[in-house]
């Protein structure tokens, strides 16, 4: 007895054809590829259960040597099956590909191409800081009050004239946008620099 | 009789429980409650069986009565009953948020018919892979849930998930063509698949065969366990499906191929032969894995991300083949399924309240809905192990037996480990600030519903229907109830991590596989561990065989 030349032949050519194919974008191709892979590995399968013999049934006149080993085949009657559901959910889902896409390709994935064109400023995280975080913000001195706001300039949504009529909570008491805004601006009573430069 | 010969019941109750849901397929409530409580009867039974198994010892089912090495073996020991038991729970809290989920958007996003026999199977599948104790088996249980697993990926057959489902399945199954390949191979050079029997035979091999088909198997394990090279199909796969689903994908999938490394790592290849390489993978998974999480804005792709990350850790762990180490792997792996599935859920919450789940697009969650954050926050700051949590003690853990093991290239994957820890942190910190803290009217087209009044809107616009619960109760309360378990797993971090300890130190032992399975006369070889000077199993394999004389050993010689 010897090994078996031809089969190992035809399952290395399944296994070339099978890699090949599976390296192929079209999705047909690619479930051919899968099935001659896994047809080339049944065949593996069945080369190691070593050379063929009798059938694996119990008769006493049979020396246990002369049966063939009955384990491999079982084995490659579960891996049939579960390629065969393989196969046909793969099918179905090219079906389904072509359906939707009307195209038989693997497609690329679009979170991936947003991802790898996103630059690398996030206007987010690396943007200077536009307004003063401080809390006696700059920009209020010598303005009328509008430009303070935590928006970057140029976004104005939201923000609106601010009516003469509108009012501020101050402490206790309430005024008017226009006099809250005068009592910030230099020469304002209020702003009278005290000991360590900042207004009261 | 003896409580371990129920482990077979854990594979049949769900599949019991697919047929009926399968029959029942037009009555969902029908479904509902047999799915739910099939389920909770299994998850009862593997606490039984971790319970039996608690204070060590393993124990074998020989199904159909068939003697190893012949026939189909199961087995129960500590790191399998633990993983069962942690997988149940968590299978069985996805799947009361996915009815949740069915019950509120009136199936329209998951078609829940199909749901639930084909959840079912795949927690069968799961059950089996753990349990089993033959390497065709465990290949059977691979494919069982993958083919699940197919299905769930493709629900409803929208062009997203077909075309991530292609991707995974394509990858699936070359990967299950390389495991079926490598059986054979074993097959071939020492003709049996019994995982004890090979556990002896393997090492009368001679080494460079042996290491050629602990190769093959790392290989295609390593891709269903996306450990770095083999990594890159599981983010561009997972986030498209419906989210209970990729929630119970985060939290089994990898896990069950690192349960398979480990199996192939102790039992049937012990020794450090391939420590080495297998460190480095595990750090570069660690460290790529985290990066790529960084840029990503969408948060089930972030997510996707930490999970490929985090598998490093695990990987760390077991390459370190000492006590501790493993251990703490053990530990480390239902830490990180219960963790990883409840975040899943959250983002799942966070993608119904607030309309996506793109952090540039979803914002001021805080206060919108207080009980979201704090389910988020406690599971992500347990995922960047933070302190008091049980992904701190985790990390603890593994970063000890790294010390312990005291190589340069320990050392390396401890600062590794460190710097991932740090940048999860800063991942799911920027996940907090964007979605939870921002003010709705800064987010890039937000969801009207953001822009509502806090306590205001309940109910809203999803997937084309009109007042649509965005909380129910049945998917907070599941994805609460998940987060507990995870700092359960804190409170009894303790008991925990014994347990994980002594089943480490049974792996590396093997004798109690080895004598539960081919009975108390096995002979158990010596293991080659990294600190013994002993020449171990390098022995040249004896010239003489069964009378099945194999191949592929012959071809290979």
């Amino acid at each position: 007895m010897s090994v078996n030349l031809t089969l190992l032949t035809v399952m290395g050519a399944l296994y070339a054809c099978g890699i090949y194919l599976i390296l192929e974008r079209s999705l047909t191709r690619v479930l051919l590829g899968l099935m001659l892979l896994a047809n080339a590995t049944n065949l593996l399968i069945l080369a190691t259960g070593g050379y063929a013999g009798l059938a694996p049934v119990f008769s006493k006149d049979t020396a246990p040597a002369e049966y063939n080993d009955p384990l491999p085949q079982a084995l490659i009657l579960t891996s049939i099956v579960i390629s065969f559901a393989v196969t046909a959910f793969m099918l179905g889902i090219i079906y389904r590909t072509w359906v939707l896409a009307r195209q038989d390709e693997i497609q690329d994935d679009v979170e991936d191409l947003r991802v790898a064109e996103t630059p690398s400023y996030d206007a987010e995280d690396d943007a200077e800081i536009p307004v003063e975080t401080s809390e006696f913000p700059l920009t209020m001195l010598g303005s009328d009050g509008r430009a303070v706001s935590n928006r970057p300039p140029g976004d104005e949504t939201g923000s609106r004239e601010p009516h003469p009529n509108d009012t501020v909570q101050a402490g206790s008491a309430v005024l008017t946008v226009e006099d809250a805004a005068a009592e910030e601006k230099p020469g304002s009573t209020n702003v009278d620099p005290g000991p360590e430069g900042g207004g009261k | 009789m003896n409580i371990a010969s129920l482990a077979p019941l854990a594979v049949v109750l769900p599949i019991l429980g697919a047929a009926l849901t399968f029959v029942l397929i037009r009555h969902s409530r029908a479904q509902r409650v047999v799915s739910i409580t099939l389920l909770s009867l299994t998850l009862l039974l593997e606490c039984v069986l971790l319970a039996s198994v608690w204070n060590g010892g393993t124990a074998a089912v020989n199904i159909g009565g068939w003697l190893p090495p012949w026939g189909i073996v199961m087995v129960v020991d500590q790191f399998s009953s633990l993983m069962l038991v942690v997988s149940s729970s968590v299978s069985l809290a996805v799947l009361v948020y996915a009815t949740g989920q069915g019950m509120a958007d009136g199936d329209q996003d998951a078609p829940l018919s199909v749901f639930h026999p084909t959840y079912l199977i795949l927690v069968a599948g799961v059950s089996n892979a753990f349990l089993s104790g033959d390497l065709f088996n465990l290949y059977v249980g691979f494919e069982i849930l993958l083919t699940a697993s197919y299905v769930l990926m493709t629900l409803g057959g929208t062009g997203p998930r077909i075309r991530a489902g292609v991707t995974y399945v394509v990858v699936s199954v070359v990967s299950s063509v390389l495991f079926l390949i490598a059986i054979a191979m074993i097959y071939g050079a020492t003709g049996t698949i019994n995982m004890a029997d090979l556990a002896i035979k393997l090492a009368e091999l001679d080494p460079g065969t042996r290491t050629l088909l602990h190769v093959m198997l790392l290989v295609a394990f390593g891709i269903k366990a996306a450990v770095f090279p083999l990594s890159f199909w599981l983010p561009d796969s997972y986030p498209t499906a419906p989210a209970p689903v990729t929630a119970v994908f985060a939290g089994l999938l990898t896990k069950v191929g690192v349960y398979a490394i480990v199996r192939t790592e102790t039992l049937l290849f012990p020794g450090d032969t391939l420590n080495t390489p297998l460190m480095i993978a595990a750090l570069l998974t660690m460290v790529v894995g985290i990066l790529g999480a960084l840029a990503q804005s969408d948060i089930k792709r972030l997510l996707s991300f930490t999970l490929v990350s985090h598998i490093g850790y695990m990987v760390f762990g077991l390459a370190m083949s000492s006590v501790a180490g493993l251990g703490a792997a053990v530990f480390y792996v239902a830490h990180h399924i219960t963790i990883q599935t409840s975040l899943f859920l959250v983002t799942g919450l966070i993608e119904r309240r607030g309309g996506s789940s793109s952090m540039d697009r979803v914002a001021g969650l805080a206060k919108l809905s207080p009980v979201l954050g704090l389910l988020f926050f406690v599971p992500a700051m347990n995922l960047a192990g933070i302190p008091p949590f049980s992904g701190f003690l985790g990390k603890l853990g593994l970063m000890q037996a790294g010390v312990q093991l005291g190589t340069p290239l320990a050392y390396a994957l401890i600062i590794g480990g460190v710097l991932t820890s740090l940048l999860t942190l800063l991942a799911v910190a920027r996940v907090w600030n964007r979605a939870f803290w921002r003010k709705p009217s800064d987010a890039e087209h937000p969801d009207p519903v953001l822009l509502a009044a806090p306590g205001d809107a309940d109910t809203g616009t999803r997937h084309g229907r009109k007042n649509v619960i965005l909380l129910p109760r049945t998917m907070v309360g599941s994805t609460m109830a998940l987060v507990l378990l995870g700092v359960g797993l804190t409170v009894f971090a303790g008991p925990i991590f014994k347990v994980a300890d002594q089943s480490a130190e049974d792996m590396l032992d093997r004798t109690s596989y080895i004598q539960a399975v081919l009975g108390d006369n096995a002979p158990v070889p010596a293991i080659a561990l990294p600190d013994s000077e002993a020449p171990g199993p390098e022995a040249p394999g004896s010239g003489a065989r069964e009378s099945l004389e194999p191949v592929l050993s012959g071809g290979s010689k």
